[in-house]
């Protein structure tokens, strides 16, 4: 069994977004880049699987900065093979993303044949689509999103996943292999790995590198940014100031008046 | 349907569901503005008799077929493209759901067509459409424009109240023929329903909610102090489930459960739109987050700004000697 897992770096929220002085970006030197969150799940699905069924995991990233880190912490979680795409143009779409993907997983040798593509569900910056549903329908392969489980079938041409839906219900799904899944969740946590590990995958593990392919119609980008800027909180919330026991006594003066406790 | 405004009305396990109205409300106020029709678009096997409660649109295409008795969203997609295909539409609008989640991107792809995803709003300006994006955990707003049509939309939801899209009348309603191939790639089994938790959260009038900014299981139990000071139940966002520290029956937001309580307090919850879907409608929502640009102070009624941690146990050393002093009046 075959597993590979895409993967792309996402600004760190966390950290303070500065626009761009275009006004349609972020600043890319004020950013701290880290691995989708989504699909560091969807890589800790792919080391469940093989850890139940055998077989072996490849990761294949974009190239974007820290990326060598995520490739190197998946290569110590597990993954039998890192590679990355390089050398695209700053700034490329998500559908972009997608169509370089699938490119690079036709065309480069050992990547087929695969029996699952798994990534994450959705990137918070996906603006222009998702990259399971892109790929499955550049690979002609079929697609299950917001997935939170998968066990493979004994016959090895068939997975059943978990798909989640509102209101706590889910729904499992047959699936014919090979497939793309687009993970919202593993069943596990992704797991933890020392730094110790992965300095030693940095010494002994070799990033394989993709370039990016050329796309046949230029794959321009479809969707046009007018103007970005921070969603800056519309002063819908009253700010209760002072120190955590002043500003935790002002507000429980405010919920004892309104007799919620 | 040329030139016309296109909303594709969300069904699922026999009801429209109530993004659908919220999606058709923005619709109407889109096509108003640029002068065109609004089009509903159903798809389904024996459901036509769901038209009727899309009675904003000024009309309905539906597509019967076996195949879309279930939302699959590659049979959807192809089924949307082939009723687009020649009708040319400005737009399609998608709510970004967890049941339609994909079908936007495919249509797209498969129209290279425009995909705007995180909509929160459309306008029209100059004769074009603007697309207002939430993106990056609903820390950036951008202004998007589609350079071709149809442009696809994802709409979050929550984009306009359900009641304003909500209509019963018989709206002429089109049936659309299609063919899908049954390829058999994806199958539903089953439906998984909740496992009854140890509380309903739909039902609990006083809420603690826990964010990432929690840190660490360890410290849910300070929220659980609060929750007990305050008479409520705990609770938690998306990432809060993932790691384990609170079962899924206590997750709020777009695939946890929706809750109106009478108070709502959110502890390190940044306020990503997945889980504002889940807690919006609460009637007084009071947010702790240490970034004074959270998302979640832009629908919290109260707020502090500083560390969940901190404020934590000042609060419930606050609310429990209120009650003691109230009980020794």
């Amino acid at each position: 069994m075959h597993i590979l897992v895409l993967m792309k770096m996402a600004p760190d929220v966390v950290e303070d977004l500065e626009i761009a002085s275009d006004g349609k970006a972020l600043d890319p030197d004020y950013l701290r880049m880290i691995l989708s969150e989504s699909d560091d799940h969807a890589l800790e699905q792919a080391l469940l699987l093989k850890e139940r069924h055998g077989g072996k995991v490849t990761a294949l990233a974009m190239d974007a900065p820290e990326v060598d880190d995520a490739l190197f912490t998946a290569a110590a979680k597990g993954a039998d093979r890192v590679m990355k795409i390089v050398d695209m143009d700053a700034g490329f779409t998500t559908r972009q993303a997608a169509r370089f993907f699938s490119q690079v997983i036709a065309d480069e040798p050992g990547l087929q044949p695969v029996d699952l593509i798994l990534t994450g569900v959705q990137a918070i910056d996906d603006l222009d689509g998702l990259i399971a549903p892109l790929v499955a329908d550049e690979l002609r392969m079929p697609y299950l999103g917001i997935v939170t489980g998968v066990h493979m079938d004994a016959s090895g041409k068939t997975a059943h996943a978990i798909k989640e839906f509102p209101a706590g219900i889910r729904g499992e799904f047959e699936i014919k292999l090979p497939a793309v899944l687009g993970i919202q969740a593993a069943e596990k946590p992704p797991r933890y790995v020392p730094v110790a590990k992965v300095r030693t995958a940095m010494k002994s593990v070799k990033i394989e590198r993709a370039q990016t392919p050329t796309l046949a119609d230029g794959g321009w980008p479809l969707v046009d940014v007018v103007e970005m800027r921070r969603n800056e909180p519309a002063g819908h919330a009253e700010i209760l100031e002072g120190t955590p026991e002043a500003a935790s006594g002002r507000l429980c003066g405010i919920l004892a008046e309104r007799g919620l406790f | 349907m040329t030139g016309s405004i296109c909303v594709l009305a969300e069904q699922w396990r026999g009801q429209i569901s109530e993004v659908t109205y919220e999606t058709l409300a923005l619709g109407r106020e889109v096509a108003d503005q640029t002068g065109v029709p609004l089009t509903a678009i159903l798809l389904g096997s024996n459901s036509r008799e769901l038209a009727r409660s899309l009675g904003i649109a000024d009309s309905v295409v539906y597509v019967d077929h076996a195949l879309l008795a279930e939302v699959v969203p590659q049979t959807c997609a192809e089924a949307l493209v082939q009723v687009l295909t020649g009708a040319r539409p400005r737009a399609l609008l998608v709510p970004l759901t967890n049941i339609s989640l994909g079908i936007g991107t495919l249509v797209g792809a498969r129209m290279g067509a425009p995909t705007i995803n995180f909509c929160k709003d459309i306008r029209t300006a100059e004769g074009k459409l603007e697309a207002l994006c939430v993106l990056y955990g609903g820390k950036i707003e951008a202004t998007v424009e589609a350079t071709g049509q149809p442009a696809i939309l994802g709409v979050w939801p929550g984009a306009r109240p359900a009641d304003k899209g909500r209509m019963e009348r018989d709206v002429p309603v089109t049936d659309a023929v299609v063919v899908l191939e049954d390829t058999q790639s994806i199958r539903l089994c089953r439906y998984i329903e909740p496992e009854a938790g140890d509380v309903d959260l739909t039902k609990e009038e006083v809420l603690v909610a826990v964010g990432r900014g929690i840190q660490d299981r360890a410290n849910v139990s300070l929220a659980e102090d609060l929750a007990k000071a305050l008479g409520g139940t705990v609770c938690g966002s998306r990432p809060v489930i993932d790691q384990g520290w609170l079962p899924l029956s206590r997750q709020v937001g777009k695939s946890g459960l929706t809750v109106k309580p009478k108070l709502y307090v959110a502890l390190g919850i940044s306020g990503a739109p997945e889980h504002i879907e889940g807690m919006k409608d609460a009637a007084l929502i009071v947010a702790v987050n240490s970034d004074p640009r959270a998302p979640i102070f832009n629908v919290a009624h109260y707020g502090i700004v500083g560390d969940a941690l901190e404020t934590l146990p000042a609060l419930t050393a606050a609310i429990e000697a209120r009650r003691a002093a109230g009980q020794h009046a």
